[in-house]
């Protein structure tokens, strides 16, 4: 309540705080996801995606050079070496596989008798010792290092040309365009005749409509997908395009017819008494001034298809050829879990286009919601 | 590119098919019954009788054949044995009865029916009161709506790496174990961990929900008139009181029919289940188990149907309610 009498300033504070922190809990899950899909696949493995912008800490070893590669230094037998590789910045180092981060970069110890080892920030480390090397193999030394953040676009290269996301892309495509613009266009005519034309049975049937609404789509698998079999349509586009349609008519119908009912009865009544026939009432006048609940339906319809796995994994086939990208990202969850790099770039490429169709047109769309729910409220 | 050309020539055909349709039959009714001449009145008065029903039929064709057909046909399928070929009359319906899966899967479904809808409708009430009152609540209303846009299987992931594990030694990449550990607790395998799993496959739909009850939720305060409010403060109503005891009866009319909507997107609930644990590990639910019948291994389509017309059962209820609200208001 803006200008609410009484309300204290630290209660707007309080408002505005887990206001934030609700966002903020609703946001990360889809962030983490969109932060991972440009990290590198070994920074995903050994980092949590917050700790991206820091560097990721990875810990290892190193052996320095052997008695061999010493070289005599004021009276000192001398091996240096660097246990530092491309842009890693070193954290803490050791000796023991017990204590790996034991000492600080700059500190100097004696590793065995009379053995010097320091291991500076840059990497840069110096054995030091009166006499002469024999050993072998090159002592080790742990290190605990940070690479700097890397992020790259490679995830997204590869996902597209060899996961066949691409293919999937246009299946998703061709299958979502005609699915939602069929319904509308059906609906439309439909929504008109049982706003404004007098006949009988036309509540009855609206009330009919209204009950469609609820029923689970998992009743009409078998029966549709029979059906479609039986009269040789078979598993391919067509099927899918009218199951989609008729599975979105429902809601089409009713939301338009809502909004329908709500157009100046006036404006149709004196169109009739000039002498417009109905259908040019319809194309002239009901489908110009409905175009918002038009735009929320194709929405509506839209998100609902291009997201939509169950109608998909029963009416088009699972083969590569004919995979949308929900059947697709469901087999890489499947084959590629713990891939993450995979995995991430897959879904944020697949749930891209409703985000955009979403932030686009989210007038519309909340418009629908509001003439389709907010009844008897 | 050949893919494209075939998407967008058909539906060029459909929507030529469609439009032609219309425009025809209203052009062919308009030759037989003009609507001028002597028989104008007559005309007119036939041509009104029929044109519902050229406007009305392809919705009508669909909605029977999508709609109507399969919940009589699956009826019929659930009486008879698996391939269709023997009527076994209730036989199937009691093998659900005495079947582990699917009480499972009833118990999973009644939970998911209790959490879901409340957590939803409560977080949306909340996020509605919160951000309604701020200047930058637009741009959070958006935030915590976009999950609505996303795909079950899309959230799927996205909650499978917040759910992700590493052993204990390793650096954990999951958000939720990583928490875990912070705070000294053991990594845990979220997804395995009977029966909480249940609740964190719900999160994910939650997690969906929870903007479109806000968004609906947030229309209906605004339209509480303002002198109630006015007059409970007046009266020294603290902010908690106004809005329990002011706001929230008021919007009860409106809370019920958010309720009730994801309560029937919580009936059908699959793909979550599906992509994150397939109902292993006790998170069966009806929907998943129905798919398993019908299209896994040899597809039983006796049982299979005898779990779709439980889950038309289910829904029953609501669309009676619904239908009964809309021809209160059609009155």
């Amino acid at each position: 309540m803006e200008g609410m009498a009484g309300q204290k300033s630290s209660l707007v504070w309080a408002v505005n705080i887990s206001a934030f922190l609700l966002v903020l809990l609703w946001t990360i899950p889809t962030l983490g996801l969109f932060v991972s899909s440009f990290r590198d696949r070994d920074q995903i493995a050994s980092s949590g995606w917050w700790q991206s912008f820091s560097g990721s800490e990875q810990t290892g070893f190193v052996r320095t050079g052997t008695g061999d590669d010493a070289i005599q230094m004021d009276g000192l037998h001398v091996i240096e070496g660097n246990v530092l590789k491309g842009e890693q910045k070193l954290v803490a180092w050791g000796t023991g596989a017990r204590e790996p981060a034991r000492y600080q970069p700059g500190d100097t110890v004696e590793i065995e008798e009379g053995w010097q080892l320091t291991v500076r920030a840059d990497g840069s480390y110096r054995l030091a010792s009166r006499q002469p090397f024999e050993m072998r193999r090159g002592e080790r030394i742990f290190t605990t290092t940070m690479a700097p953040p890397k992020f790259t676009t490679g995830n997204y290269e590869r996902v597209l040309t060899a996961e066949g996301l691409g293919r999937a892309f246009m299946n998703t495509m061709t299958v979502t365009v005609p699915a939602t613009v069929i319904p509308i266009l059906i609906a439309a005519f439909a929504a008109y005749a049982l706003a404004w034309m007098e006949f009988p049975g036309r509540a009855l049937l609206t009330a009919a409509v209204v009950g469609l609404l609820v029923v689970p789509l998992q009743v009409a698998l078998i029966p549709l997908l029979r059906l479609h079999n039986d009269i040789g349509i078979g598993k391919g586009y067509l099927g899918i395009w009218l199951a989609h349609t008729g599975f979105g008519l429902p809601l089409a119908i009713y939301l338009l017819r809502n909004y329908m009912v709500g157009l100046p009865r006036e404006v149709i009544e004196s169109a009739r008494v000039d002498g417009a026939t109905e259908f040019q009432i319809f194309r002239r006048i009901i489908l110009p001034l409905s175009f918002p609940a038009l735009a929320s339906f194709a929405i509506f319809q839209f998100l609902w298809v291009w997201n939509d796995l169950l109608v998909a994994t029963v009416f088009l086939g699972n083969t590569r050829e004919q995979l949308v990208m929900t059947g697709v990202l469901r087999e890489l969850m499947g084959s590629k879990g713990g891939e993450w790099e995979i995995l991430a770039t897959s879904a944020f490429i697949s749930i891209s286009v409703p985000l955009i169709v979403f932030f686009a047109m989210q007038k519309y769309l909340v418009r629908g919601l509001l003439a389709g729910s907010v009844k008897g409220g | 590119m050949e893919l494209m050309w075939l998407a967008i020539s058909t539906i060029a055909i459909g929507l030529f098919g469609c439009v032609a349709w219309f425009w025809g039959s209203n052009m062919v009714l308009d030759a037989i019954y003009p609507p001028r001449g002597e028989n104008a009145g007559d005309n007119i008065r036939r041509a009104n009788q029929i044109r519902p029903w050229l406007f009305l039929g392809p919705a009508l064709l669909f909605l029977g054949l999508y709609l109507v057909y399969p919940v009589i046909d699956s009826f019929w399928r659930s009486l008879h044995s698996s391939d269709g070929s023997r009527f076994v009359g209730g036989a199937n319906y009691v093998w659900l009865l005495g079947d582990d899966k699917f009480r499972e899967s009833m118990l999973n479904n009644m939970l998911w029916l209790l959490v879901v809808p409340a957590l939803s409708t409560l977080f949306g009430l909340i996020a509605a009161q919160l951000t309604d009152r701020i200047r930058w609540g637009n741009i959070g209303k958006s935030l915590i709506f976009m999950p609505m846009a996303i795909s079950f299987v899309g959230a799927g992931v996205i909650w499978k790496f917040i759910y992700e594990y590493r052993a204990a030694d390793q650096a954990q990449i999951g958000l939720l174990n990583w928490i875990v550990t912070r705070f000294g607790g053991e990594p845990q395998i979220w997804l395995t961990l009977m029966p909480w799993n249940n609740f964190f496959l719900m999160i994910v739909l939650v997690w969906i929900q929870t903007g479109f009850a806000m968004v609906i939720l947030s229309a209906a305060l605004r339209g509480i008139p303002e002198e109630t409010i006015e007059a409970a403060i007046l009266d020294g109503a603290s902010p908690w009181q106004v809005f329990f005891r002011i706001k929230v009866p008021q919007i009860m009319g409106t809370i019920a029919v958010v309720w009730t909507t994801i309560t029937i997107v919580v009936l059908k609930v699959f793909d979550i289940v599906f992509v994150m644990t397939n109902g292993q590990w006790g998170t069966q639910v009806l929907a998943n188990l129905m798919y398993d019948w019908m299209f896994r291994g040899t597809p039983d389509y006796g049982r299979g149907s005898a779990i779709a017309m439980v889950l038309m059962v289910l829904v029953t209820p609501i669309m009676i309610w619904n239908i009964r609200n809309t021809r209160r208001e059609m009155r």
